[in-house]
């Protein structure tokens, strides 16, 4: 376990104990939003900027009383952004939500049957955002030579998407997830497309630094449970991780020994 | 006058300041953030900002998002 003790994630110089990050939408209300984040043991929550007059009536509670961020860092998305302005602007907004947090989420687009990033838009926004002081964490394809990019545009971590946003498919493309962490310098984190407790183990197993979600958990029948399987995939992926597995053999190798037998 | 509050029409008295329009929407001290024909007014800035006719004006918050 010692080795664990100083296993932190560490984005934009700040150290996190947990591994797991969550979205906060989806939920049927904010108290179940509450309860699913304490679950999640995440300490890195997303949320989305909207106008005032989307998705709160009068006199509800506010999202940032129920997750706070005095409790947790409070990472902005930019969701719904289709182009690099957009993306920019709502960045800029969210800044100014949350006094000067820097660190944003940039996910721009590109069509709203699959949700897949529009990387040519991405990039732009990457550009201005990195230069106007904001640290990205950005969304994108599992392309490595993109991420790559992203990373030495002064991304402090790339997150390829598992699968499409809120799919639950699942890591469709773990080699190409490989090939980008093999030569990354920055987190690599796994964003959409978990589905289960099994796929944020298995993206942990490959040597992610982290998995995002939000589906997974919102939708599952029981998300408080299913945030609580999630907190536990993610330690026991890293765990096996650091643990390394072992080697991947063609024909059995018996775990009694053969001396001794009474036949 | 008459602006544009988050895409619509939105009449407010005239001479108006940011800090008004954010009163009279019932958003005083709740965590928000505000835009002037596309330029951040910081916090700090909207009991001086006075808006004008035709302004457009966003207010934004967080809501649940993945």
């Amino acid at each position: 376990m010692s080795q664990l003790q100083n296993d932190a994630l560490v984005i934009a110089g700040k150290s996190y104990n947990s591994r797991l990050l969550v979205g906060t939408g989806k939920y049927k209300d904010l108290e179940e939003t509450g309860r699913a984040i304490e679950a999640s043991g995440a300490e890195i929550v997303t949320v989305a900027v909207r106008r005032t007059n989307i998705g709160q009536n009068p006199g509800e509670p506010n999202l940032l009383e129920v997750v706070s961020p005095d409790k947790y860092t409070i990472l902005p998305n930019t969701a719904g952004c289709y182009t690099a302005d957009d993306a920019v602007r709502t960045c800029r907004l969210a800044r100014e939500l949350l006094d000067g947090h820097n660190l944003v989420k940039l996910e721009v687009l590109g069509d709203q049957k699959t949700l897949y990033p529009n990387m040519v838009e991405t990039i732009k926004a990457t550009e201005t955002l990195v230069k106007d002081g904001f640290d990205v964490m950005v969304y994108c394809n599992d392309d490595p030579i993109v991420a790559k990019q992203l990373e030495e545009m002064g991304c402090v971590a790339v997150m390829p998407l598992g699968s499409l946003i809120g799919s639950g498919l699942g890591i469709l493309n773990p080699h190409n997830i490989r090939i980008i962490m093999e030569s990354a310098n920055v987190p690599i984190l796994v964003d959409a497309g978990v589905g289960t407790a099994s796929d944020a183990a298995i993206a942990m197993e490959m040597g992610c630094e982290g998995v995002l979600m939000n589906t997974a958990i919102a939708a599952a029948g029981d998300p408080i449970l299913m945030a609580s399987a999630m907190k536990k995939a993610i330690e026991s992926g890293r765990e096996a991780f650091l643990a390394g597995r072992m080697p991947r053999k063609k024909y059995a190798s018996a775990s009694s020994p053969m001396e001794g037998t009474i036949v | 006058m008459q602006i544009q509050l988050n895409g619509e029409a939105h009449c407010l008295q005239d001479g108006a300041h940011i800090s008004d329009l954010i009163e009279q929407l019932g958003f005083t001290g709740k965590r928000i953030a505000v835009e002037l024909n596309m330029e951040i007014i910081p916090r700090s800035e909207h009991p001086s900002t006075t808006l004008n006719d035709g302004d457009q004006v966003e207010v934004v918050h967080a809501i649940g998002g993945g």
